[in-house]
Order: structure tokens, then sequence, then C-alpha cells
């Protein structure tokens, strides 16, 4: 059937791109789901969730497609000014018809960015002339209509490496700028359109009335293009039986708490453990298939291949993904900017892989061998977990120790004097507690330490997005350093919450009235000793970075009080946040 | 005479020594002759303004009429003789006023267009090709990523999403002078007969495009009545792009934002603005114009100024035309 396929997706990439809201994505997804047929909108939901890999297709191949068309110096320009490479090859290419005929000077109308000059046949690059505005488009314009997303992603997935350039060379010729645009984003992946996989999800959940566990539960069992999912969330078909092996179990999340809510329940009830602050995972190793997923079930195995390959076990551990070194027989957790190193990688170096070796520190057992332990008790699975740790390599695998307590008190004491500086606070279980999927309130709570503050200085605002547009929402702040009678500021951080709407008002207004430059939707602001804006800034952690000119980084920094009444001269210096690193 | 003793840059700008006057200074000088009204090409305090009647009307509008000592109007395609040197003005297609400049002495032609395009504007002139030895270029979108679409098919994607979204204001980010009068005149020729807003600082430039005869149908200033947050929904506003960052912007029900400029065919950059509809309109020239227009000119060398001089030197190294930079000063290139 006549699919109409690549405007769609490209005007559902570039709504995207450009919707800030949430709320707004959500529904451009769905109603692309809704108007599109199997298994074209498969094939994009994979694109987005960055799920479909076609391996005849490289970016340095689309690379050199556009460099034998168009001048590499001229292309370069062009590349360093756009800043991705699928948008500066859908402006820049120089469609097939458009390639000049062999009369110079007059003939052709090609882009005038052409190569071949050495050539005494071929016309001048710039034999273009110049395009009527008022002409129809261009014929290759217009034809992208037909071209299905099942055809490029099929057609790909049987060709060679040197078939795949030419298919794709035709069709870039075939589609208009926005069409091309989508192309390569569904060939090459490297979305940059601020869609998460999680977020995919949530659409899908919403396009078909479900939970957004349900689809995670599912999701590494499908098959691209999901056919059987959709047909279930249309409503034509059975839920699809998760089929995967070692799949992923949605994970049970903690509410936050403080000493007030907790005063409602019995101590006796819960047991406390530490709340540590890595990458909280699922290690599962079914009939010979071992993966670690992300608690929204990415599969992100391909990042700790040191930690995969310990996984010789029948079952799927709940537990935090950190870095650290044994010894001693204890392993001994590394920073979070340790594990930074190990992050958003695509490939690991075995360097890398010495340096910062990935362990899991054990929360919860859900499946042991052919038993589903989640609807056990939380007590009775601790039991379980306890021996099946104790088989585990010790050096990739550890227990998350109790931490005993009789008051809640105690709970709220422990949790601001952690053992190892690379803990969050404390998490409370309730013996009973099934393992449920979510976030059920009650069973479980989160019982954070208190976050670090520190009085900066405003020093830059930029504009912010959406509903935010009309205000300087974004702040960049800064401590003082240097000699005490001529200190200067050094920005150490962002942040764009934290602060109330009237706040954002009394900031704004601050901003404009004491703007000192402006660079595009930046400006910097007066912050002088005696001048200035001071704000008590929360953080969650420190890490050394040699990135920040400050050689810190903080995590998760909020605005958490305006200090109208403190003189600048009287915020932090960067030898406070030096003393907090150690 | 060689090119560069007849014009070269200084750090006033544009400098013919034998005729003793500057090209769009950025400075104060003795004598300017200006090429059009936008604030980094026309400035106040010269002595004497040569330029045309248009241009002059605009500078008087923005800076007063007292904007220069003495003022001359150059008749487009007069020829006239400052200390030997012969001037004259053609039209450059660019906004209402806007002219290249050819200079000629000694038998060598330069002609510095200013800022340009090639494309059917309805409130302003269309650019002519004016033969010569020098060709002097800007090139704001010198790179062969930008090529501008048709303008209509932009307008009509603005009057689609009126439409669909009855209950939002469109908010249009254009150029006070000459990007806000084409929109407008534009929005008309599609048929669209309802009453736009404009921002106060639009005000006067409208009436005067007004009184040359450009039709933009009937306009209202976009102030609030107390208590009526609603008066906008579903209607277009026109205001300059930097209006969008002020309090001016917090009036209207959950506005789309729309910029119409040549940034707006790269994504980022609409991105990076907070862009929602963004709408590629642009009154310089894009790739192909450039590169076409330095072929009609049959220049056999090509100065670049303000812009990516870069790409477009290499284009011309590539064509086989003498080309260099030419470091101007004073000039954007976001803001249009
Ligand atoms: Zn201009």
């Amino acid at each position: 059937m006549g699919v109409i396929a690549m405007k769609p997706f490209a005007a559902l990439l570039d709504a995207l791109v450009l919707t800030p809201s949430r709320n707004a994505k959500l529904r451009l997804i769905v109603d692309y789901i809704a108007a599109t047929p199997d298994p074209d909108r498969g094939y994009a939901i994979a694109a987005i969730t960055r799920d479909l890999d076609i391996p005849s297709v490289k970016p340095a191949m689309i690379r050199a497609l556009v460099e034998a068309r168009v001048d590499p110096v001229l292309f370069g320009y062009s590349y360093d000014f756009v800043g991705d490479l699928a948008e500066t090859v859908s402006l820049i290419w120089p469609a097939e018809e458009e390639r000049p005929s062999p009369s110079p000077l007059r003939g052709g109308s090609m882009r005038s960015v052409g190569v071949g000059v050495s050539d005494g046949e071929e016309p001048p690059p710039g034999s273009a002339h110049l395009r009527d505005p008022h002409r129809p488009p261009l014929k290759g314009e217009v034809k992208n209509a037909d071209l299905p997303l099942a055809t490029i992603v099929e057609t790909l997935q049987i060709s060679s490496r040197s078939d795949g350039p030419r298919l794709v060379e035709r069709w870039l010729d075939a589609l208009d700028p926005p069409g091309r645009y989508a192309l390569l984003k569904l060939i090459t992946g490297g979305m940059r359109i601020g869609v998460s996989s999680r977020l995919v999800k949530q659409a899908l959940a919403d396009f078909g009335g479900k939970d957004v566990t349900e689809i995670e539960e599912l999701w590494h069992g499908l098959a691209i293009p999901y056919t059987n999912l959709f047909a279930w969330l249309d409503g034509t078909g059975p839920k699809p039986e998760s089929a995967a092996a070692a799949p992923f179990r949605p994970v049970m999340l903690a509410n936050p708490a403080d000493t007030e809510d907790l005063a409602r329940y019995d101590p006796a009830d819960y047991c406390a453990e530490w709340k540590w602050d890595g990458i909280r995972v699922q290690a599962t190793a079914e009939k010979g298939v071992a993966r670690i997923y992300s608690r929204t079930g990415d599969d992100i195995s391909r990042s700790f291949p040191d930690l995969l390959a310990a996984m010789d076990f029948e079952g799927s551990i709940d537990g935090e993904l950190l870095v650290g070194h044994f010894e001693d027989g204890a392993i001994r957790p590394g920073t979070f900017g340790d594990l930074q190193q190990r992050l958003n990688r695509k490939t690991v170096s075995a360097k890398q892989q010495a340096k910062f070796p990935a362990f899991v520190r054990a929360y919860d057992l859900l499946q042991e061998g052919g038993d589903d332990l989640r609807p056990l008790p939380f007590e009775t699975r601790r039991a379980r977990l306890e021996a099946f740790v104790a088989t585990l390599p010790a050096d990739r695998f550890d227990l998350s120790p109790l931490v005993p307590f009789k008051i809640w008190e105690e709970v709220a004491a422990k949790r601001n004097a952690p053992p190892a500086p690379i803990i969050e606070g404390l998490m409370l279980k309730r013996r009973d507690s099934i393992y449920v999927p979510g976030r059920p309130k009650g069973p479980w709570f989160k019982f954070k330490r208190d976050p670090f503050l520190i009085d900066a200085v405003l020093m830059y605002a930029q504009r912010g997005h959406g509903k935010r547009s009309s205000f300087y929402s974004d702040y960049t702040f800064g401590v003082w350093t240097g000699e005490a009678d001529d200190p200067a500021l050094v920005p150490v951080g962002k942040a764009y919450f934290g602060f109330t709407d009237e706040e954002l008002k009394q900031i704004d207004k601050f901003v404009r009235d004491n703007t000192v430059e402006r660079f595009g939707p930046v400006r910097s602001v007066r912050a002088e000793p005696d001048h200035g804006l001071v704000l008590e800034v929360a953080f969650e952690g420190l890490n050394r970075s040699t990135r920040h000119k400050s050689g810190v980084a903080m995590r998760f920094p909020r605005i958490s009080r305006l200090r109208w009444d403190k003189p600048p001269f009287e915020a932090d210096r960067l030898e406070t946040l030096e003393a907090m690193l150690d | 005479m060689k090119p560069d003793k007849l014009l070269h840059p200084t750090d006033k700008g544009l400098y013919c020594p034998p005729g003793d006057f500057f090209i769009d200074p950025v400075k104060p000088v003795d004598r300017a002759l200006i090429t059009h009204g936008h604030a980094d090409h026309a400035r106040a305090g010269h002595a004497h303004v040569m330029a045309t009647r248009e241009t002059l009307d605009i500078m008087g509008i923005r800076y007063g009429e007292n904007f220069a000592g003495a003022t001359q109007e150059a008749t487009l395609g007069k020829a006239v003789t400052i200390n030997g040197v012969t001037v004259s003005f053609h039209p450059a297609g660019h906004v209402l006023g806007s002219a290249q400049i050819a200079v000629e002495a000694g038998g060598t032609r330069i002609v510095a267009s200013g800022d340009y395009k090639r494309r059917a504007d309805p409130t302003c002139a269309g650019f002519e090709v004016v033969p010569c030895d020098v060709f002097i270029t800007e090139a704001t979108f010198g790179l062969p990523v930008f090529i501008h679409p048709d303008d209509g098919g932009e307008i009509a994607r603005l009057l689609d999403s009126v439409a669909r979204f009855p209950e939002r204001a469109h908010l249009v980010g254009a150029y006070a002078l000459g990007k806000a009068q084409r929109v407008i005149a534009l929005i008309r020729k599609a048929g669209y007969a309802e009453t736009i807003f404009i921002h106060g600082a639009m005000e006067k430039l409208c009436t005067y495009y007004r009184r040359q005869g450009i039709d933009l149908g009937p306009l209202a200033p976009a102030t609030i009545d107390k208590g009526a947050r609603d008066q906008f929904a579903g209607k277009i506003i026109v205001g300059p792009p930097s209006a969008f960052a002020d309090k001016w912007a917090r009036r209207f029900p959950d506005p789309v934002a729309c910029f119409a400029s040549g940034w707006m065919r790269v994504r980022q950059r609409a991105k990076q603005r907070g862009v929602e509809l963004p709408l590629i309109l642009s009154d310089h020239s894009d790739w192909d114009e450039l590169t076409q227009t330095i072929r009609d000119t049959g220049a056999s060398e090509v100065w670049v100024t303000h812009g990516r001089e870069e790409a477009l030197v290499r284009w011309c190294e590539l064509s086989q035309i003498r080309a260099k930079p030419l470091n101007l000063v004073g000039y954007e290139d976001e803001a249009e």
C-alpha cells in the first residue's frame, strides 16, 4: 500500500526539537503513533530510543558521500557552524537533479559548492544560475512522501557496506532538507532531539492506556518494529509474552520521607540500609544471557564489560553500580567522579576498566534460578540475597549492609554521618514488603542526608525556554578566590530551579537592572564585593573536575534561598568547597 | 587606478581617499555615503550625509531631524561627482531605500553593495546588477547550508499555525526596519485581513512605509486593556526579536514564539532562542544568491565583509576569482 512515511516522521523530529514541554512532546509522539501504520511507527520509535542499529551505515560514510559532491572545505565551515552532521548534510546536499549539465557558465543549476575545478571539461564550480524564487519547488523536494521508513531500514539491513552508501545517496537525492535530516537521523542514530527512551515508553503507555512499567518489562523481549506490542496497544492483540532471555523487571522505588513522616510508622517494622550514590541497576543473568539494566530498563551492558563478564549466575539482582578496588577482602568504593569515568561511553578501554573497575553493591534479589522472589517479603528476599551474593566473585559483587537502629531519631542522625562520602542517605524498607514496580506509598522510604550549602554570587543569567522564555532563569554563580583584599569570582556551578515563581521575578528584575554585558541570550551581571546578589546554593555532592576552571563540579545544585540581606563579600570562598572534596 | 587606492577599510569604515568620503562609516566623519537605514550602517553625527530619500527619511525617524549637519539626496541611477570620483546609487533589494553604491575613478569601478537580496520583496525596489571590477559583498548567510525557501511557504506555515491554535497568540519576532513590514505585507498578500498588532518600537516605521504607498492593512498597537488577557488569543503580533526577552512578552496568552530570520534554517539556532515556529525569511542573500550575484557583476575581484567571509572567499578561489576578506569592524550579523 502507498504509505506516506518520511514527511510525518520528519515533521515529528522537527516538532520534538523545538517543543520544550514534556507533555507536549508526549502528545506529539502519541499522535504520531496513532496516525502511522505498522511497521513504520515501530522503526520510528526504535530510531528515537536508539535501539535501531544499521551496521552498513556509519557517520564517516555519510561524510564521505557529501564530500564527493561538495567542496570539503566549504562542508567543513558549514559543519563547524551547524554543529550536527545530519543537519549539515541535509541542508548542504546538492540533489542529483541540481547537478550541472556540461554546458559551462549558464548550463546547470548545481548548488555551487562542487568539487572538480581542475578538470577542464567540468564547468567551473560556480556555474549556478540563480534559482528563480517564484518557480515551483525542485522535483526531488516533494517526492519524499512515498519513501516508507520500512523500505529504508529493511533494505539497508540486508545490504553490504558498499551498497549501503549508494542507496543512501539515492534517497538523499529524492528528499527535501527535512526529509534528509530525518533519513540521516533514522539510519545513524545520534538523535539529539531531547527525547529519552523513558519518555518514548511513557508515550507508548499513554497511547495504549497502559502503565509504563508494563512497557518497560516487555521492552527487551520485543523485536523491532514492535508489531505485536502495537497490536496490544491498539487493542487488537494479546499482551506480548515477555520473551527475552534475562528480561528487565520493573524497579521498585522509594518515596522521600523526613522524621515527621516516619513518626507515623513503627520503627520495628523497618530495616535500614545505606543509599549508595552510584547508578541503580538490575544485573540479570539467565540461561547464558547477561544484561545490566538501568532503572528505567535501558540496557547499559555495553558500558560495563568487566562486570558483565563476572555475571555467571542464574538470577536477577537489584543493586547499585559503583566503581572501586578490591583490597584486603573487601571492595573500597571510589568517588562519584570516578564512576563518571565509566558513564556514557560507547566503548570502554582496558585501561579505564582497570583503573575504575565496576561492581554491584546488592540491595535485593528478584529472581533466583526458577524462583520469582518478588512476591516474598523483604526479609525473606534479604536472606536469599545474602546466601546468593556469598557465591559470587567478591571483587564484583558485595552486599549493601543493613544499618541497625531502634528509634527514628537514630536514623535521622545516622543519615547525616555516613561512613563513606558516596552515600546519599538511608533507605528504609518494611520487613514484610513484597517487591512491586513503581513507587507505592508506605513500604519503602528514602531519607536523604541534608544537602551541602554554600553562599555564592550570581555572575551570569541566561534566558529560559518555553514558559520561562521572557525570564532570566538559568543562573551561573561563583565563589571568591585569590587575595582577601583583591578577591575575584570563579564560577562553580549552574542552577535553574529551586526558587518560587515570585523569586524568579525578583531575580529577573535584578538581572535586568544590573546587566553589565550581553552575549546573545546570556547577560553578565554586577558581581562585586559590595554589589551583587548572593544565592544560597544547595547541592548533593562535589567532584573534582578538570573541565571547570574552579577545579570542582557540583552535583544537583539548586537555589535554596535568595540572600538579599547578605553582602557579596560575605559569600563563600573556593577553599571552602575544596575542603569538602576530602 | 588600483582598487585599494580607490577604497580601503579604516577604523572608521570604508574610505575613498581621492573622493574624501566614507561608505557606511561606524564613527562620525565629515562626508558619509550611506547604503541603507539599518543602525549598524546608518549612524547619526556625520557632518554631511548622502543617501536615498527613503534612507534619509528613515534616519530622521530614528535619530531625529538633526541626525547630520547637511544631507544630500541620491537619485537612483544618476551619477554625481565628488572630488573627481564618480558616484552612483542603485537598488539593493534589502529594505526600503536600500542602495548599492558604485564608486568609479581612473577607469576602475567598485560596487559597495551594503546588504542585499535578489528575490522579490513587496516593500522595496528589486536589486539591480551593476557590472564592476571589484564587487564588495556581504556574507551574512555566506555558507552553502543557507538556502532561503520560498517566502510564501513560510507565511503559509505561520497562517496554518494561527488556524490550528486559535487560543494562542502568535508572536512574530522581526527586525523593526524592513523585516517587520515585509512580514506584514506578505501576510496580507496571503489573504489575511485581520488586524495585526505591533510593538511600539515599530509604529513610526510602519506609518512611514504606509505613507510610501506600501499596503500593510489594519494595524494596532499591542497594548493590553485592563483585565483582557484573552484579547490576543488567535492574533498575530509582530515585535522586534529583543522584545521577546522582555517583560513585554508576558502579556500574551500561551504565546507561540515565531522568529522570521534566515538563521531559522538551522534547528539548533531556533532551539537556542526558544523559537517554536521558525520562519525562514531573510532580507539578506542566501548562498545561491551571493554566488550568482558575484558572477552576474562580472567582477574580477571580490571583497567579502560582515559574515562568514572565509566560505565565500573559498568559493571565489574555486571559481578562479580573486577574493579577500575585508575586515570592517562594527557591523552586526546577528540582529537580522
Ligand atoms: Zn541591513
